[in-house]
Order: C-alpha cells, then structure tokens, then sequence
C-alpha cells in the first residue's frame, strides 16, 4: 500500500492509477460474501474459486472479488461475472470451474444457475435486467458489487475520499452544511430529522470539544441494512464521518457497532486502519491540517442502545437508559458535549451528496423526502433480501415487483414496517408513498428500515403479541409507563389468543396504547404500542373473532384450534406419523386414513407442514 | 442574578428563573403536580411520570415531564388538562396493578377517583417498590458511596445490593429509607444493631456515652468521621447531650 497521501492531488494520482487498473480487458467475477450469503454456503464457493483460478493458471485473465452483500440475499450465494453482467444464483462449489470455463473463457451462460421469474419461468441473464434489481435505485448499495471491502484501493479506485477531499479543500464548513442541508437528507435512523439542521445546531452549540457518532446499534428483528452497509462498503460512512466531523467542528468520533456484528466490526475497524495508513484519518488529513480520529465501541447486545441518548449513555460506560431530550444532545450528549450522532445510511449519503451536488440528490424521491431509503425486506415475499429504493415509492412496488409477490402464491395480508414498534398496514394501504410523514400519519414508522410481509397464515393478534413480548424484554424498564404499560398489554393480548380474551379489552388496550404514547420517556415505549393500535385499527375483525368467537382464523393461536385428518384426502403415506413429535397420530392399517388423538395432539402444526396432500386440517 | 423568564401555570402568570423545572416552579407557588421519583436533592430522573403536564409551544400542545422540563420565556403549562388527567389515571391503573396493597399508591388512586385497577386480578403484584430509582440515586447522589443500585432490565429491573449479598459499601445511614416514596425500604433498629433488609446488612449501633441512646450506625459515623477529618471519639455523645 502506498504511504501517507499528503494533499489532494496525491490522493488524485492514486485514483487515477488505480482506476486505470479497472480498464482491462480482463474479465471479473465477484461473489458476494455477506452475512446472508455466508450461511448458504458463499465461503466454500470462494475458496473453490481461488483453488480453480490458481490450478488453472487464470490469475491473468480474470479478476476475483470477494464483495459485501449484493442485496439479493434469497438466491445466494451470488456471484457476477463480467462483461456481461451475468448474474448468477444458488452457485455451489461444484459450479465453480464451469463457470471458469463456459462464461469466463468462452463467454457461454450457464442457464442451470440464472434467475428465473417465477411465473413465466424465463431465464433472465443480466443482473440489471432481474425485477429485484431493476425497479431499484442503489445509489448507496450499488458500489457493493463493485468493491472488496476489506481493500481501500477498491473503494478509491471507484472515486473513494474525493468527497473529502473536496469537503476540506473546496469548501467552508458552513458551506458544506449548507448543501447538506439543500440536499433535504433526512435522518435514517428513523427519526427523520433534517440531517443539516442537525448538523448547524452542533456546531453552533458551545463548546470546544465536540463529538460525532455513528449508530450502528441496529436491533429490529429483520433488519439488515446497516449491516450491509457498514461489511459491505466501510469505506463509504467513514468517509461521510470525516466530512461531518470538519463540517460540524469535531476532532473525535465514535462508531457504535452492536457485537452481533461481528463481519461489520471487523470490516469498519479493518477500514480505519488502513484510512489511517494513508493519512485519511488522523492528524492533518490529506495536508489539510484537520485532524480527527474515530473509535469502534461494541454494544452489549441491548435494544434500548440504539435510542440515540442510551446510546451515549453506553459509551461513557454506564447503564444504557435514555434520558428526557428536552435539551438536546446536539448541545449536551455524549459526557454533556455537543454531538452529533446519525445513523449508518445517513453518513453513507454524505459522500454522495458532496460529490454530486444537493440538486442531483434532491432530483431522487419526493420534494420533502429526498433520497433513497434501504429497506430489509423479509417475510413471506418471494424474493428477500436489501432493497434501496427512491423515497415515495409505493408499498406495492416494493413487495410485488422488487419482491416478487408473496410465496407460495398466498395472499398478502399486512406488511410491518420500522421495526418490533412499526405498524402493520392492510392492503388497502399498498398504494400509500413510502416515506417518513405518510408512514407516521398511518400510525407507523420508516424506522430503520424493516419490512417484514405477512401472508393469511398470520395472525394479526398473535404478531401483536410477539413484538410486546419483544419490546417487554427490551424495555429498559426506566419509566412506569413502558415498563408496565407493555407488560399489562401483552398480558392482555395472551388472554385473547388463549381464548380468554373480554369485549372489554380492545378499549382497554386503546387506552394503555395511548398513555404510552403521551407519557413515556423515550421513543422506545411512545412507539411501542404501534403494533397493537395498527392491528386493531386494521383487522379489528380478527380480534373480534379470537374474542367473542374463540376463532383463530389465521390458525395460529393453540388454544383455539384443533388439528383434524380429512379422510377422503388421506392415503395412509405415514409421513405425519413419523413426523409427529407426541405420537398423536397413528396407522390403523393399509390405506386406511391415520386417526389423530386430539387429547395428545400438541399443535404444533408438524402435520400439517409435512403433509403434501393438504389432509391435515386446521379449524 | 440569572435571566429571569415569565410563564403561564393553568393561566396565571409567573415569574421564575430560566434553567428552573416547570414542577419546581410550580410547587413553589403552591401548585399540586403530583411525584414519586422526585426528591430536591437529587438530580430529577422522570422515571414515574406522574408530574406530567401539558405544554403549548409555537402553538403546539404536547405532553412533558414537569420535573424535566425547562421553563422558558411565554411557556403555557396546564397541570390537568384532559389529557394529563387521562394519562395520569393510566399511570395510576399501571402502578396500582403492581402495587396493589401499597398505602401511598392507594391514596393516589382514590385522590383520582380509582377504585380499583382496570387489569385482571390474576395479574395483579403486592409490589412496594416502583422502581423509580430514589434509593440509589440518594446512595450515589447525596450520600456517596453508590452501594446499591438498580440491576437488570424491562419488567425485571430494581433496586439491588451488589450480587444481591450483603451491601459492603453501605454505611446504614438510611437516607434510602427516608428517600422512599412508597415504603418499600425496610429498615429497623433493634437490640443494638441496625437492620436494612434490603440490603443484607446489619450493623452495630454507636451507644452515646453520656445517655446511652443508641443513636446511629458505627459505620456512618466512622464514615463521617473520616471524611471531615474530626478527631477520634467525636462521635461518643449524641446531638442531645453534646
């Protein structure tokens, strides 16, 4: 690696070198090898690409790279070849020399291993051409492809720290302030405070030291998208760091990562080091004479840290329990000094805005909510996986034709957005425009970016249910409120899914939800009855049924239903015997229907999954 | 002299200094706001939420902690407005499933006409502690030496001795006991020896020499002793008879 680049100009040299490398005639491939692909097996598939290039000698004619998470995690492992964009899925070690000598040698396409659109079943070859790609906008997750992230000259060969470079040298801080703010960001972390204004009130604050802080605290169950962002191109929310620490008058800043992460703290600690190496970070960077230094600190596994003051409270080493914000932390944060703290997405913008211009940023999304939005995109739609798509696009374009519909050609039924404290909105509210105020008007959130789809096998009360009993554990426990209002409810809705449940508890748990909502301390406990407010208000029908009907319609909830073998539909195959885990369900000879015990009957639904013939049923 | 701000409580107008909280100014015109978590010696915590009230701001209403909120110039506050009032009986509703037996919490309740909590018996906890922090906050805030403090998470949190043995940094000086709001503290001196339950300790009671009232915990007095530097034996005769 090159020394210490002491000025722009050198740092542009080195670009320009190491761009040139990028104008060969060699082909590339590039695997993804993020966290979702890891457990589909993408390790063994690079190492049978090492092994193959090297015993076929093919160091010369191919370029192999080891990227981030390309997004589409569903058909992992992934790899693309270039020229061609050839997008490839599901790849197995064994694959790997065919595709050496069909596509990279002979520029053949390997149809067995392309994406196939799932109704017309035609094969689709170019990366660019698959619907999960094409009806994205990856200004931010694009580069992934394109980058080891583990390598910083990848990331400078792509233009990596020009933005700094322009930041420090081209502009006042005010004035990148100013363009920040022009460019209409907004915070995605989920509050969706303007990110300049944020900015200018740091640095107006008093006060000589001040602080900027990254919130890699991403806990929602099903959310990914910092993840992806921070493994898959580190390079890219340090750079937007630096450029808000001289924007904002910072000399120290602090990346907090949740330990959960393990592949994200090694990548972005791996990133500093060698940021550091090439006089990027630390004393007078790129010659400029700002000096500024960063941290990694590791969260220990609490929701509640990724609330913006539990969050420092954390870093200065104590309990992680927010504090009232009536002043706030961009005058009094972290160790009672200004500071400024944004979320991953958001400091990855930052590069982008400075190299482009506010105008160009602005021209993506809708005029008050600019930009792209990564979503993670899980539950029963086809194609899951990280999706960053323009600001206002429609529910139904994102679950429908990024993600494919929904799986096993069942019907939609609500999709959650923001996380274990989002709502759950009804079909009827597919058409909405995604952003920050028309989620929040609907009684959700954007969140950090969870959306989680749920098919008619899901109960609404019981998914009511399981983020309470989520948020009940992740309480802090610090306010009345929170601590007793989600315990009360959830207690509350255990009785309704029992079967146990009163006309008497719907007002009820209107009630708690709205105490919650004026009275809590933090974000945490104000959103939290979001879930339960959205369910009822959208399928207050179910919750009717499972009241005053004992009726689960979904057939989720144990108590109120029972499992029943359809004779005429059973052939005695012997499959829910075996699989029965409380020996409920016996042979009673040759083609005889089973017979099915319900006093031993567990419900645990084994049956009804191994069953191909659809005779288990569920009332 | 600091800046001085002038606001509105429930219409009256007030003078009060700017940095001052809204329940301090309040109660110092003699303005009911109703609080458990909070104690003058101690830095406000908003943990009970009790002293909520509602603000108008750029002609915005909305809901704070009068305990934790500065006072600013042309603030409107309403101490019991609907919505205050509403959210207050919720919050008694919730204390009162937990502390169901409590006195202090009873009385609340019926001084907001709840007779009984909307939750289910079954559900219901003899708790006295609210876990609002004041026992731990006093120890580290007032007295010094952090001996106890409050330990896990959600629904489980609560004030607790290191381990949960016997507090080896309390001095028994009792200032949790006197701090609690709900009694939920119990301490007792008996036969020479003082005992906070609580927290695992027992500790041998000074005897004045003069009287032979046994009047405070060797330990505190050791402790006090030492921090002012007083000579030995200064603490031999009670304030009765000294």
């Amino acid at each position: 690696m090159p020394g210490k680049l002491k000025s722009p100009k050198e740092l542009e040299a080195l670009h320009k070198k190491l761009a040139k490398g990028l104008e060969t005639d060699k082909a590339r491939v590039s695997v993804c090898n993020g966290t979702a692909c890891r457990p589909y097996g993408s390790n063994p598939v690079v190492e049978a690409f090492k092994a193959a290039i090297d015993k076929k000698g093919l160091a010369d004619k191919v370029e192999f790279k080891v990227t981030g998470c390309h997004g589409f995690c569903e058909r992992g492992p992934i790899a693309i070849v270039e020229p061609g964009n050839i997008f490839y899925q599901k790849i197995k070690p064994e694959d790997v020399p065919e595709i050496l000598d069909k596509t990279v040698l002979n520029k053949q396409v390997i149809s067995r291993l392309l994406f196939k659109e799932p109704i017309t079943k035609a094969e689709i070859t170019a990366q660019a051409d698959l619907p999960f790609y094409k009806n994205q906008r990856r200004i931010i997750l694009g580069n992934n492809v394109r980058i080891d992230p583990t390598n910083i000259e990848d990331y400078i060969s792509i233009g990596g720290y020009s933005a700094l470079a322009k930041a420090l040298f081209d502009y006042q801080p005010t004035q990148i302030i100013d363009i920040v703010k022009q460019s209409g960001l907004r915070g995605r972390g989920g509050g969706g405070f303007t990110t300049g204004v944020k900015w200018e009130s740091c640095r107006n604050a008093h006060g000589d030291i001040k602080y900027v802080i990254v919130n890699a605290d991403e806990g929602d169950p099903g959310a990914y998208a910092n993840e992806g962002l921070l493994t898959g191109n580190p390079h890219s929310v340090l750079e937007g760091l630096i450029i808000g620490a001289f924007a904002i008058g910072s000399h120290q800043g602090y990346i907090y990562v949740r330990n959960e992460y393990p592949l994200a703290l090694k990548n972005i600690t791996n990133a500093m080091e060698q940021a550091r190496k090439l006089g990027l970070l630390g004393k007078n960077i790129l010659g400029s004479g700002f000096d500024f230094d960063v941290r990694v600190n590791r969260g220990g596994g609490a929701f509640i840290c990724g609330e913006s003051t539990a969050l420092m409270a954390s870093l200065e080493g104590k309990v992680g329990e927010p504090r009232a914000k009536y002043t706030h932390t961009v005058e009094k944060g972290l160790w009672d000094r200004p500071s400024d703290l944004n979320n991953v997405e958001t400091w990855a913008n930052i590069p982008l805005i400075i190299n482009n211009g506010a105008d160009w940023f602005k021209k993506i999304g809708t005029p008050t909510n600019t930009g792209t939005k990564i979503f993670s995109l899980t539950g029963k739609v086809n194609n899951t996986g990280l999706v960053e798509v323009p600001m206002g696009i429609q529910l139904r374009d994102i679950i429908f034709n990024i993600g494919g519909g929904i799986r096993e050609g069942k019907k939609f039924k609500a999709v959650q957005t923001g996380g274990p404290s989002g709502g759950c909105l009804p079909e009827s509210m597919l058409d909405m425009p995604v952003d920050f105020d028309a989620l929040t008007k609907v009684g959700s959130m954007m969140g950090s970016g969870g959306m989680i789809v749920m098919d008619e096998n899901n109960c609404m009360v019981d998914i009511a249910k399981y983020y309470l009993s989520f948020l009940e554990e992740e309480s802090c426990g610090k306010c009345v409120p929170c601590r007793e209002g989600i315990k009360r409810m959830r207690q509350i809705l255990n009785d309704i899914t029992s079967g146990a449940g009163k006309e008497s508890d719907l007002p009820l748990l209107e009630e708690v939800g709205h105490c919650l909502r004026d009275s809590a301390l933090c974000q945490l406990g104000g959103s939290a009855p979001n879930p339960v407010l959205t369910t009822m208000q959208y399928f207050r029908e179910e919750y009717i049924e499972h009241i005053k009907l004992k009726k689960c319609r979904a057939g989720v909830c144990k108590d109120l239903i029972t499992f029943s073998i359809t004779e005429e539909k059973c052939p005695d195959c012997g499959m829910c015997v075996k699989a029965c885990p409380a020996e409920a369900i016996t042979a009673v000879g040759k083609r005889k229907p089973v017979v099915l015990d319900q006093a031993k009957c567990i419900k645990c639904r084994t049956c009804y999954e191994v069953c191909k013939l659809g005779a288990v049923k569920i009332e | 002299m600091s800046e001085l701000v002038t606001l509105s409580i429930n219409g009256n107008k007030y003078t009060a200094e700017k940095g001052q909280y809204i329940l301090q100014v309040a109660r110092a015109h003699g303005i009911k706001i109703p609080s458990l978590c909070n104690l003058d010696a101690v830095e406000p915590y908003g943990a009970c939420r009790l002293c909520i009230v509602e603000i108008t701001r750029e002609n915005r209403k909305r809901i704070v902690t009068s305990c934790l909120f500065p006072v600013e110039e042309g603030l409107i506050v309403e101490t019991d407005s609907p919505r205050v009032i509403g959210n207050r009986k919720m919050l008694l509703d919730l204390l009162l499933a937990r502390c169901s037996e409590n006195k202090v919490i009873r009385q609340l309740a019926d001084e907001y006409g709840i007779e009984k909590s909307s939750f289910e018996k079954e559900y219901w906890t003899k708790e006295n502690c609210i876990v609002c922090g004041l026992c731990a906050r006093v120890c580290e805030q007032v007295v010094g030496v952090s001996a106890i403090s409050l330990v896990n998470r959600g629904i489980t949190k609560g004030p607790a001795s290191p381990y949960l043995e016997s507090a080896k940094a309390c001095i028994g000086c009792g200032s949790c006991f006197y701090a609690c709001p709900t009694g939920a503290i119990k301490m007792e001196d008996k036969e020479g020896y003082r005992y906070i339950y609580n927290w695992r300790i027992k500790y041998k009671l000074q005897k004045c020499t003069i009287c032979g009232i046994e009047w405070a915990p060797e330990k505190q007095l050791e402790y006090i002793r030492k921090k002012w530097n007083l000579p030995k034996g200064f603490f031999d005769v009670c304030p009765n008879c000294r």
